[in-house]
């Protein structure tokens, strides 16, 4: 029997992303930039999260013609990113034909208490995450993909860094708690406890984990595979940049090589000017993406 | 002491993790190969599952495909899935993509539709009995035309995806996503005729 939009084929799509790219475009030529730079995948946006937040206001999904556009340029899986809780949103771009959604803190949440069901679509979704309860809440909701969240549009990896240690910390504790803990410590978390036990057996999330927000350079991406993350988001560190065509092949084969400082010390030379980044202390808390969903 | 075989897995980009494992349970010593230094000394190779622009790009650019293409005509058994599949493939509908291009086959990309479209199903293939495989088609392609000495092991409907040609097998789906190793045993079957022929002693554990 043949079926359609399982969770082995949710799942498995962001197997097939690991150790790579995923870069945010907003024209056709922009994802055809990515594309022929090694991108796995590309997020297909009006703006990138550093116009969001530089332009202020209500940030919406994207208008559907960018994203046919953006589908009809390249071969590689195109995603899009749907408000939180923003079910509608989300109809609309499976229907597009979109390969993920990226249910995103990067666009202003339309429901402050609620995600979206992901269990009841058949096109997979990834989800932010700053620790580990809120993971596997996304996953408990259907997310078949995490992601950091980082500090988006800032150029500052420092966010997503302490998203990622944060993270792996609570599942190595999770690894060394007695089964008769982790009742409790799904409780103090706020994770579903049968995912709470699953990670305890296996050591990582029963989902690839991603690292996104604030990925500016070659080494930033390195660092974060070193930290143990599966794979990379670059929002506005690409096309922000003095040569996105350049910067964004040297991502990619650090993300490959990333174990390997010969290798990405050549590909960090004469990548020209990095974008522009913000300290996280002069933004305020209320400005701050990653405090939106829960 | 035995010396267990060696099986190198292309780990530029994709599910590359998953082969290990199915190939460390099987008995196999898994090889990371990113740089050409890492082709030295295995007895099979593996071409994953991920974004074949990606790889194929990846491969140009740190040096791998000449040697692989070597390496596989020197009679070294390769198994791609998916991406594998398509990079293995000599022509590629409506692309100039970089490629090993090993298989006398065309492989049509993303054949299925998109994600959306990607789909799970029970396939009979040639030579593993009458028990079905569980397929997993991730937007996967398909073999559109098989030219000479290529043999069809498994089709959906009338489009081919197991295919094998000499020291060289081809899926279009993902064996390495499940549990079930039989897909895997067919190419160490391979390596172990490669082995015999290079006179090497090494031991599936």
């Amino acid at each position: 029997m043949s079926e359609k939009g399982t969770w082995i084929l949710k799942k498995g799509l962001a197997e097939m992303l690991k150790g790579g790219v995923i870069m945010d475009v907003t024209t056709p030529e922009q994802a055809q930039i990515a594309e022929e730079a090694g991108a796995c995948a590309v997020m297909a946006l009006e703006r990138v999260p550093a116009d969001i937040r530089a332009a202020g206001g209500v940030a919406r999904m994207a208008d559907p013609s960018v994203i046919k556009n953006i589908i009809s340029a390249v071969t590689i899986p195109v995603m899009a990113k749907a408000r939180i809780g923003h079910f509608v949103e989300a109809q609309v771009l499976e229907q597009l034909g979109v390969d993920y959604i990226d249910e995103s803190e990067v666009l202003t949440p339309a429901d402050e208490e609620y995600h979206i069901n992901k269990n009841s679509f058949k096109v997979p979704f990834v989800c932010g995450a700053r620790n580990l309860g809120e993971a596997l809440r996304r996953i408990g909701e259907g997310a078949a993909m995490i992601r950091t969240k980082g500090e988006p549009g800032t150029g500052n990896v420092v966010e997503a860094v302490r998203h990622m240690r944060m993270v792996m910390s609570e599942i190595r504790r999770l690894q060394n708690l007695p089964e008769e803990e982790l009742m409790t410590a799904a409780k103090n978390m706020g994770a579903p406890y049968d995912l709470v036990l699953q990670v305890a057996e296996a050591g990582r999330l029963p989902v690839v984990n991603f690292a996104a927000g604030g990925i500016a350079t070659p080494a930033d991406a390195a660092l974060m595979m070193q930290l143990g993350c599966d794979g990379i988001f670059v929002g506005s560190g690409i096309f922000k940049s003095g040569d996105p065509a350049r910067r964004a092949k040297a991502i990619v084969a650090a993300t490959t090589h990333f174990n390997d400082p010969e290798i990405l010390a050549e590909v960090s030379n004469g990548l020209g000017e990095a974008m522009p980044g913000l300290e996280i202390a002069g933004i305020p808390e209320y400005e701050r993406m990653q405090e939106r969903g829960w | 002491m035995v010396i267990p075989v060696r099986i190198g897995i292309l780990a530029l980009q994709g599910a590359f993790i998953e082969h290990e494992k199915m190939l460390s349970s099987l008995g196999c010593e898994a090889i990371q190969v990113r740089k050409t230094e890492h082709l030295a000394d295995i007895d099979g190779l593996v071409i994953p599952g991920g974004e074949s622009t990606t790889i194929g790009k990846l491969m140009n650019e740190f040096k791998l495909t000449d040697r692989i293409r070597d390496l596989a005509g020197d009679g070294l058994p390769v198994f791609g899935t998916c991406a594998g599949l398509i990079l293995m493939a000599r022509e590629i509908v409506d692309s100039d993509q970089p490629r090993l291009g090993l298989m006398n086959i065309v492989a049509h990309r993303n054949a299925f539709g998109r994600q959306v479209d990607s789909f799970e199903t029970n396939l009979e293939v040639e030579g593993l009995g009458p028990d079905r495989f569980r397929a997993v088609f991730i937007r996967a392609p398909y073999i559109e035309t098989v030219r000479n000495g290529v043999d069809v092991l498994a089709s959906v409907g009338d489009k081919v995806v197991l295919a094998k040609e000499k020291n060289l097998l081809a899926a279009a789906f993902h064996p390495e996503l499940t549990d079930d190793s039989r897909v895997h045993s067919l190419f160490l079957k391979e390596v172990e005729k490669f082995l015999a022929n290079k006179k090497k002693i090494r031991a599936i554990v």
